[in-house]
C-alpha cells in the first residue's frame, strides 16, 4: 500500500510540474492584461514539434546527451518566444482596448487556427519524440521506480521556477511587471512602458510553454497537433487553483492538479482524469473564487 | 483524413485506390470503369452522416466503402440502409455494424472473434493462465475485445486477475499500470489503439510490469514500434493478414503495393484493398447494373480468395476468415506466429 | 391585434408544411440536411445569444446542455420503450419539449452558483461544467457510452425544425421586448449601475441562463432526432465554440444577426468542402479577422431590420 502511495507521489509529480511550467504562462499574462490566452496551449503544441525537427537535426551531429538537451530545450524556448509575440502583435495588441469578451474570442480563434494549421502541417497522425537521453532507473527493488527522466523534469521545473521567481521579485523588469499587473493605467501614467512589459510577459510565459514541451516530450513520446488542449486546459485549473495572477499559487496548483489525478485514477477510475480537473475548478471557484494564494479585487464604479 | 486514428483511414484509403485503379486497367466492371469518390469526416459521426448522404444523393453512388471505425460505420451504416445503398466496411469489427440492416456487409472478422483468438492464443501457444485486461473505456472496439477476451479466457481456465481501463487520449498510464502491478499478471492484454498502445508498453516496462503484452488489430502500424520503441517488442496480437504470408496472392500484392508506395502494407491497406476487390467481384456478378444487384451479389459472395484469406459472406452479412497472430520483433517488423481459424 | 397575431401564426405553419411537402419531393435530401442543420444552428445561435450577446455572459459550455436535450429526449424515444406514443411525430415533439425541459434544469443547477462569477471565469466554469456532462454520458452504459446511441426515429424534418426556429424566435423576441428583457440588456450594459437601480442582477442572469439552456436542449433534441444518432463525440467543446461563433459573427445580442451567424457557420464547412483540409483552418482564421475589424459582428447590437431604417441614435 505505502509503495504504491509513493509511486503515484512520484507519477503525480512529474505529471504536476509539467502542468505547473504551463500554468505559469497562463497566470501572468492574467496577471498582466486579465485574459485568458488560450493560445498559450497551442504555443506549447508548436514548442514540443519546435523540438521534436530541432531534435532531429541536431542529433547526428551533437552526441553529448545534456548538451543536446540543453540545446533542444533552449531551441524550443526561442521558437515559443517567436509565435507568441507573433500572436500578441498580430491578434491581441489591436485589442487592448477592446472589450474583454472580444480578446477572449479571438484568443480562442487564435488556438484553433495554430490547432488546425498543425494538423495540416504536421499531419494529424501522432509523432514519436526522441528520447534524448538515455533512460536508466535510478532506484529499483522496493517495487517503486523512479527514473532520471522523471527527476530531469522535476529538476528543470524547479530551476526554471526559481529564476522567474528572482526576476519577478528582484529585477527592476519585474517590479516594473508587477506595477502593470496591478494597475495597467497608473503604471502607464507612472512612465512604465507597458507595451514592453506586455511583451515581456509574452517572452517569459513562452519561453516556460517551450521548455515544459520538451520536457513532456521526454517523458510522453507522443506528439499530436491537438497535443496542447487537454494540458491547457488543466494548466490553467491549476492556475485559477493557485489564485490566478499568483506565480507561487500556479507552481503549487500544478503540483496539486499532478497528485490529484494520479491518485484519482489509481483509487477511482481514469474516466474521472479530466472531470477531477474540472471538479477542482468548480469547487475552488465556488468556494474561494481568487483560488489559495490570490487576492480578490472588487470591481468599482 | 484527419482526426485521431487517421493512419488507418490513409492506409485504407491506398488499397482502395490501388484495387480500383487495378480493376479500371484490367478493363473495368463489364467494360466500365469504376469512378471512385472519398471524403474525410475528421472522426466524426454526424460528418460521416453528412457525407454519405452526399455519396449518396449527389454523387449518386452505387455502393459505398467504408467507414473504417465501428462506431462510425453505424452512424453512416443507417443512411445508406435508408436509402437502400450498399455498404461494405473494411474493417468496422463490431458486431452492431451490420445490424443496422440488410444494406451493410464487411470484409472483416468481428471482435468476439478476435476477443477469442487472443484468449485462445494465450492458453494454448503460450501456455500463460493469468491475465490482467487494461482496457480504452472510450472505444467501443476495445471494450468488445476486451469482455470477449475475458469470457473465453475464463471459460478455458485461465484467470483474470484485473481488469482496469484507460481513456482514449490519455498519455498517462501509471496509475493503473502500478495497480496492474501488484497483481502480478503473466499477460497484459491491452485491446486498444496503436497511439496509446506504445505508451503503454514503455510506461509499463519503466514500471517493471514483465507480462508479456497481447493485444487485437488496433496495434498494426508502423507507430507502434516508434511510439513503444523497445517495450512493446515481444508483443503479440491478432490481425487480419501478414505479409509474410508465402502464398502468391498476399505476395504479389505486397510488391505491387510496395512499387506503388514505397511502404509495406499495412492489414487495414490489405482490407481495403480487399474490400474494393469484393466490390468489384460482386458488381461483376450482380444480375443488374443497380445497387440492389450489388447487394444481392454481396451476400452471395463465397470463398472469394483475398488478400486476408478465403472471404465468405455468411447470413449476417459478416465474413468468415481466419485471423493471424503476430509477433512484434523489431522496428516496424511484425512476423507471422501461427493463424486461427474460426 | 391578437386575432391578426393567431391568423399569421396559421398562416406560417401551413406555410412550413407546404414547403415541408415541396422540399421532400423535389429537393436534392443532401441539399435539404443542410437546410435543416442550418435550421438547428439557428436555433442553437438563438438561444446562445440570449446568455452571450444580451445579458453579456460569456458561457462556453452550450454544448453540454445541447447533449443533455438530445441525450433525454433520445432515451425516452428509443432506450425506455415507454408506450408506442414516443414514436410518433407529437410523441417524438413531447420528448424533445421535456428534454429541453431537462436541459434547463441543467442550466438552472449550473447556472445558480456559476453566474456569480464574471467574465473569463464564468468561460471557463461553464466549459468545465460542458464537460463534466460529457463525460458522464460517457459513462452512462444505458445510453451507450462512448459507442452512442443509435435507431433513434429520425422524426425532425423540415416542418419541425423550421416551426422550433419560428417559436425560438417568437419567444426569444417577445422576452427581450419585456420587462425582463431589458433587466437582462441591464445586466449585460453595466452590472454596477443596473445592481444600484435595484435589478436583482443574479436572478436575471439566472433566467436567461436557464431559458437559453432550454432552447439548446431543443435544439439537440431535434439534432438527435435528425441524425438518429448521437455519441458524447457530438457535443466536444468544439461544438460549444461553433455556438460562440455564430453568434459572435451574427452580432453580440442581435437575434436576426445570430439567425445568420447559425446559418454561416453550418453552410461555410460545406461550401469550404471542396478545400477539404484548409477548410478548418480558414474558419477560425475569419473568426480573428472579424474580431480585429468588426468586433462588434456584422450586425451589432441592432437587428437586420433596424438597418434599413433611418440611422436610429444609438
Amino acid at each position: 500500500m505505502l509503495q504504491a502511495f509513493l509511486q503515484n507521489v512520484i507519477n503525480g509529480l512529474a505529471q504536476g510540474s509539467v502542468y505547473a511550467l504551463v500554468a505559469l504562462g497562463y497566470t501572468m499574462v492574467y496577471g498582466v492584461l486579465q485574459f485568458i490566452n488560450f493560445a498559450h496551449s497551442d504555443i506549447f503544441m508548436l514548442g514540443a514539434f519546435g523540438g521534436f525537427y530541432l531534435a532531429k537535426w541536431l542529433s547526428p551531429s551533437v552526441s553529448n546527451p545534456l548538451l543536446l538537451l540543453v540545446s533542444v530545450i533552449l531551441g524550443s524556448m526561442a521558437f515559443c518566444v517567436a509565435v507568441g509575440l507573433t500572436v500578441e502583435r498580430i491578434a491581441y495588441r489591436p485589442l487592448r482596448s477592446a472589450p474583454r469578451l472580444n480578446v477572449l474570442i479571438t484568443a480562442i480563434g487564435v488556438s484553433l487556427f495554430l490547432e488546425n494549421l498543425g494538423q495540416v502541417v504536421f499531419g494529424a497522425d501522432p509523432q514519436v519524440f526522441p528520447s534524448l537521453i538515455p533512460t536508466k532507473s535510478l532506484l529499483e527493488g522496493e517495487g517503486l521506480v523512479l527514473n532520471n527522466i522523471q527527476v530531469t523534469v522535476v529538476i528543470v521545473s524547479v530551476l526554471l521556477m526559481l529564476l522567474l521567481h528572482w526576476i519577478v521579485r528582484h529585477t527592476k523588469l519585474g517590479i516594473a511587471m508587477r506595477a502593470v499587473s496591478f494597475d495597467i493605467e497608473v503604471a502607464n501614467l507612472m512612465g512604465i512602458p507597458t507595451d514592453t512589459i506586455i511583451i515581456f510577459t509574452f517572452t517569459i510565459g513562452s519561453s516556460l510553454a517551450g521548455a515544459a514541451a520538451i520536457l513532456y516530450g521526454l517523458s510522453y513520446p507522443k506528439i499530436e497537433p491537438l497535443l496542447g488542449v487537454m494540458i491547457g486546459l488543466k494548466a490553467f485549473v491549476a492556475a485559477v487553483f493557485g489564485g490566478i495572477g499568483n506565480i507561487m499559487g500556479a507552481a503549487v496548483g500544478g503540483i496539486v492538479l499532478g497528485l490529484a489525478e494520479a491518485f484519482t485514477v489509481y483509487y477511482v477510475s481514469s474516466t474521472f482524469r479530466d472531470a477531477i480537473a474540472f471538479g477542482i475548478l468548480i469547487l475552488i471557484l465556488l468556494f474561494k473564487p481568487a483560488g489559495l494564494f490570490g487576492t480578490f479585487k472588487r470591481e468599482k464604479v | 483524413m484527419t482526426g485521431s486514428e487517421s493512419t488507418f483511414g490513409v492506409s485504407t484509403h491506398k488499397g482502395i485506390s490501388m484495387a480500383i485503379d487495378e480493376i479500371n486497367k484490367a478493363g473495368g466492371i463489364n467494360g466500365k470503369k469504376i469512378s471512385l469518390k472519398s471524403y474525410d469526416d475528421q472522426g466524426q459521426a454526424a460528418e460521416a452522416v453528412t457525407i454519405v448522404t452526399k455519396l449518396i444523393t449527389q454523387d449518386k453512388v452505387s455502393l459505398i466503402l467504408g467507414e473504417v471505425a465501428s462506431s462510425r460505420s453505424i452512424a453512416a451504416g443507417t443512411v445508406a440502409q435508408q436509402y437502400k445503398i450498399p455498404m461494405l466496411s473494411p474493417s468496422s469489427t463490431n458486431p452492431k455494424v451490420t445490424q443496422v440492416g440488410d444494406q451493410i456487409f464487411r470484409v472483416c472478422f468481428i471482435d468476439p472473434f478476435q476477443g477469442a483468438v487472443m484468449a485462445r492464443f494465450a492458453i494454448n501457444n503460450l501456455k500463460l493462465k493469468k491475465a490482467a485486461v487494461f482496457r480504452d473505456i472510450k472505444a467501443d472496439y476495445s471494450m468488445g475485445l476486451a469482455n470477449f477476451f475475458v469470457e473465453e479466457y475464463k471459460k478455458m481456465g485461465g484467470e483474470v486477475v484485473a481488469d482496469v481501463s484507460y481513456s482514449g487520449g490519455d498519455m498517462d498510464f501509471k496509475s493503473q499500470l502500478t495497480s496492474i502491478k501488484s497483481k502480478n499478471p503473466d499477460v497484459l492484454f491491452v485491446p486498444g489503439y496503436y497511439t496509446e498502445v506504445g505508451l503503454v508498453a514503455r510506461q509499463a516496462r519503466e514500471l517493471g510490469l514483465k507480462a508479456v503484452l497481447l493485444g487485437g488489430d488496433g496495434w498494426d502500424s508502423e507507430k507502434l514500434t516508434e511510439i513503444g520503441g523497445d517495450a512493446i517488442l515481444g508483443g503479440y496480437f491478432s490481425n487480419h493478414y501478414s505479409h509474410e504470408d508465402q502464398s502468391p496472392v498476399v505476395q504479389n500484392f505486397v510488391a505491387q503495393f510496395k512499387a506503388r508506395y514505397g511502404e509495406v502494407p499495412s492489414g487495414l491497406a490489405a482490407q481495403g484493398y480487399d474490400a474494393a476487390m469484393v466490390a468489384a467481384d460482386a458488381m461483376k456478378r450482380a444480375k443488374e447494373m443497380t445497387p440492389r444487384g450489388f447487394r444481392d451479389a454481396l451476400a452471395e459472395t463465397k470463398n472469394f480468395q483475398g488478400v486476408t484469406g478465403m472471404i465468405t459472406i455468411n447470413e449476417q452479412r459478416n465474413a468468415v476468415k481466419p485471423a493471424v497472430v503476430l509477433k512484434v520483433v523489431g522496428p516496424q517488423k511484425f512476423s507471422y506466429v501461427t493463424t486461427i481459424n474460426p | 391585434m391578437k386575432r391578426f397575431q393567431t391568423l399569421v401564426l396559421i398562416a406560417v405553419v401551413a406555410l412550413l408544411w407546404g414547403l415541408n411537402y415541396l422540399f421532400e419531393e423535389n429537393l436534392n435530401p443532401y441539399v435539404l440536411r443542410v437546410i435543416i442543420n442550418c435550421g438547428i444552428g439557428m436555433i442553437l445561435a438563438m438561444s446562445l445569444n440570449l446568455v452571450n450577446g444580451c445579458a453579456g455572459q460569456f458561457s462556453l459550455g452550450h454544448a453540454g446542455f445541447m447533449g443533455v436535450g438530445a441525450y433525454i429526449s433520445a432515451t425516452i424515444t428509443s432506450v425506455l420503450n415507454l408506450s408506442p406514443f414516443f414514436q410518433t411525430d407529437l410523441g417524438v415533439g413531447c420528448a424533445i419539449v421535456i428534454g429541453g425541459i431537462v436541459a434547463s434544469i441543467a442550466g438552472y443547477l449550473v447556472g445558480l452558483p456559476s453566474l456569480r462569477l464574471k467574465g473569463d471565469y464564468l468561460a471557463i466554469v461553464t466549459l468545465g461544467f460542458g464537460e463534466i456532462i460529457r463525460i458522464c454520458f460517457l459513462n452512462i452504459e444505458a445510453v451507450g457510452g462512448a459507442r452512442g446511441l443509435s435507431g433513434i426515429p429520425p422524426k425532425s424534418n423540415f416542418f419541425w425544425v423550421y416551426l422550433w426556429v419560428v417559436v425560438t424566435f417568437i419567444a426569444l423576441l417577445r422576452l427581450l421586448r419585456s420587462s425582463y428583457g431589458r433587466a437582462i440588456l441591464s445586466v449585460r450594459e453595466n452590472e454596477i449601475a443596473a445592481e444600484s437601480m435595484g435589478i436583482d442582477i443574479s436572478h436575471y442572469k439566472v433566467v436567461a441562463f436557464v431559458v437559453s439552456s432550454f432552447f439548446a436542449g431543443i435544439a439537440g433534441g431535434l439534432f438527435a432526432h435528425f441524425q438518429s444518432f448521437i455519441d458524447p463525440n457530438s457535443f466536444v467543446f468544439n461544438k460549444s465554440v461553433e455556438a460562440v461563433i455564430m453568434v459572435v459573427i451574427g452580432g453580440m445580442g442581435s437575434l436576426s444577426g445570430a439567425i445568420l451567424g447559425g446559418v454561416i457557420v453550418t453552410l461555410l464547412p460545406e461550401v469550404l468542402r471542396v478545400f477539404e483540409q484548409y477548410r478548418m483552418v480558414i474558419f477560425p482564421l475569419i473568426l480573428i479577422v472579424l474580431m480585429l475589424v468588426r468586433p462588434m459582428g456584422l450586425f451589432g447590437h441592432k437587428e437586420i431590420w433596424e438597418l434599413f431604417r433611418r440611422k436610429a441614435s444609438s
